[in-house]
């Protein structure tokens, strides 16, 4: 059986639909539920993951031989805690009041294990090229994810979008959906969406080869 | 049948570990460094713009403040560092004392709330209200920010001080919604009981530490203008 070759493409869009790390690898979850509870704060968290991908993974990748098998776990937190800690800072420098409404969030992109995880399974292995492909379609991916169930949640809880009424005032806002509850029926809500799509997808691409052969 | 045979590595030297260990925690403590130094200033002036904004709110009629803080021997003195919870003394277009803005903090439902309050010297009462930072339940908690009943507690809050001018003549307590009866009462919130006491406690703390000294020490400061930048 031919084996398809894996594009530096492939490696870009492998991260928004495929192997989306929310949706498909369901890792990250801690922000993806507690800070998707308006857009604005799901899309700052979307971007300061991606910076926090990027800059990593090509950091890690550039010095990958450098690294030592045996020391490479506490090499590449310290690497990702650095570009944290510089994120946290440059967010503060933007807005304060993002930063507040982000809270103890910001730092814990220490432990998201999206992170350390595409750092360790393909950053410490690829090119510099395929790397950052690899950390921009995950971070887009992630931010994407965070961003459906972040306007999900905000238009149902709180009628708006990007703090922008959108729902007339008649409308009685749902609580739960900005409450830690209300992150879990958005993500309930989009896995439903996701799977449903993919399982059309398998069975349209099954047919096809059946038809094929 | 060949079992394959893990693959021999070549033994790590404890130098290629030092030097890549090492050498990582310089890069990144010059990457902490080199922002920090970038953006340190933006922080600054975003924290005291943020504090001009929440003063301005609270007491308007201030035009520019003095941070002051208590010395080792209790008396009041200004100072010129940026405090967590900072104590302002505010003064009006004709330099006159108007007021004095206080942060102040405690635990509420969720987690510490903190707040920013003002403090008429002519009242003898708490004039303004902010809150700082909370994580208090959206749409129950939170409503001590939005609640127009729960804000016009502030319009006058009695916080005069007794006889010997040592602590509050009388304490400030939330009380039930609808079944406030006095000036130094808070009138809470139905579904928000926690928060509206916690606001309650948290002022009536503050208010016996600052204000007996405020009033002893605050018109005694000596205040010079901000002069205009040419």
């Amino acid at each position: 059986m031919a084996v398809k070759e894996i594009t530096t493409t492939d490696e870009f869009v492998k991260g928004l639909w495929r192997d989306n790390p929310v949706f498909v690898q369901v890792l990250g979850m801690c922000p993806a539920l507690a800070v998707s509870n308006t857009a604005i704060n799901a899309l700052t968290m979307g971007l300061a993951t991606t910076f926090v991908l990027l800059m990593s993974g090509l950091s890690v990748s550039a010095l990958r031989t450098f690294i030592p098998r045996e020391a490479r776990i506490v090499c590449f937190i310290c690497i990702i805690a650095s570009f944290v800690t510089a994120v946290d800072y440059i967010i503060q420098a933007i807005s304060l009041e993002l930063s507040r409404s982000l809270g103890a969030f910001i730092a814990l992109i220490v432990v998201n294990c999206l992170i350390l995880g595409r750092a360790e399974a393909f950053a410490s292995k690829h090119n510099l090229l395929r790397s950052t492909l690899d950390a921009l379609g995950m971070g887009v991916g992630f931010t994407v994810a965070l961003l459906t169930i972040g306007v999900v949640r905000e238009i149902l809880g709180n009628g708006s979008l990007f703090g922008v009424a959108v729902l007339p005032g008649s409308f009685q806002t749902w609580t739960v959906m900005v409450l830690p509850s209300g992150g879990f029926f958005a993500m309930a809500l989009w896995l439903l969406v996701v799977n449903r799509i993919k399982e059309r997808q398998a069975a349209a691409e099954k047919h096809a080869q059946e038809v094929a052969s | 049948m060949n079992v394959p045979q893990p693959l021999e590595r070549p033994p790590t030297s404890a130098w290629s570990m030092y030097r890549s260990i090492v050498g990582i925690g310089a890069l990144c403590a010059l990457l902490i460094v080199a922002v920090y130094q970038s953006t340190a200033a933006r922080i600054r002036e975003n924290q005291e713009r943020f504090l001009a904004a929440a003063v301005a709110e609270v007491l308007p009629p201030a035009r520019s403040t003095v941070a002051v803080v208590l010395a080792d021997d209790g008396r009041l003195m200004t100072t010129a560092e940026t405090h967590e919870l900072p104590v302002l003394l505010g003064y009006g277009d004709s330099d006159d004392l108007v007021g004095a803005v206080i942060a102040a903090e405690g635990m509420g439902y969720q987690d510490n709330i903190r707040v920013l309050y003002a403090y008429s010297f002519e009242l003898q009462a708490i004039v303004g209200f902010k809150v700082l930072a909370s994580k208090e339940t959206p749409g129950l908690g939170d409503r001590i920010e939005k609640e127009a009943h729960f804000i016009a507690n502030f319009d006058r809050l009695d916080a005069r001080l007794d006889v010997d001018g040592k602590s509050l003549q009388h304490a400030i307590v939330t009380v039930k919604q609808g079944e406030k009866t006095e000036p130094w009462q808070l009138d809470g919130i139905t579904g928000a009981t926690i928060t509206s006491e916690a606001i309650g406690n948290i002022l009536n703390t503050s208010a016996s530490r600052w204000l007996p000294v405020l009033e002893r020490d605050a018109r005694a400061i000596d205040y010079s203008p901000p002069t205009e930048e040419p």
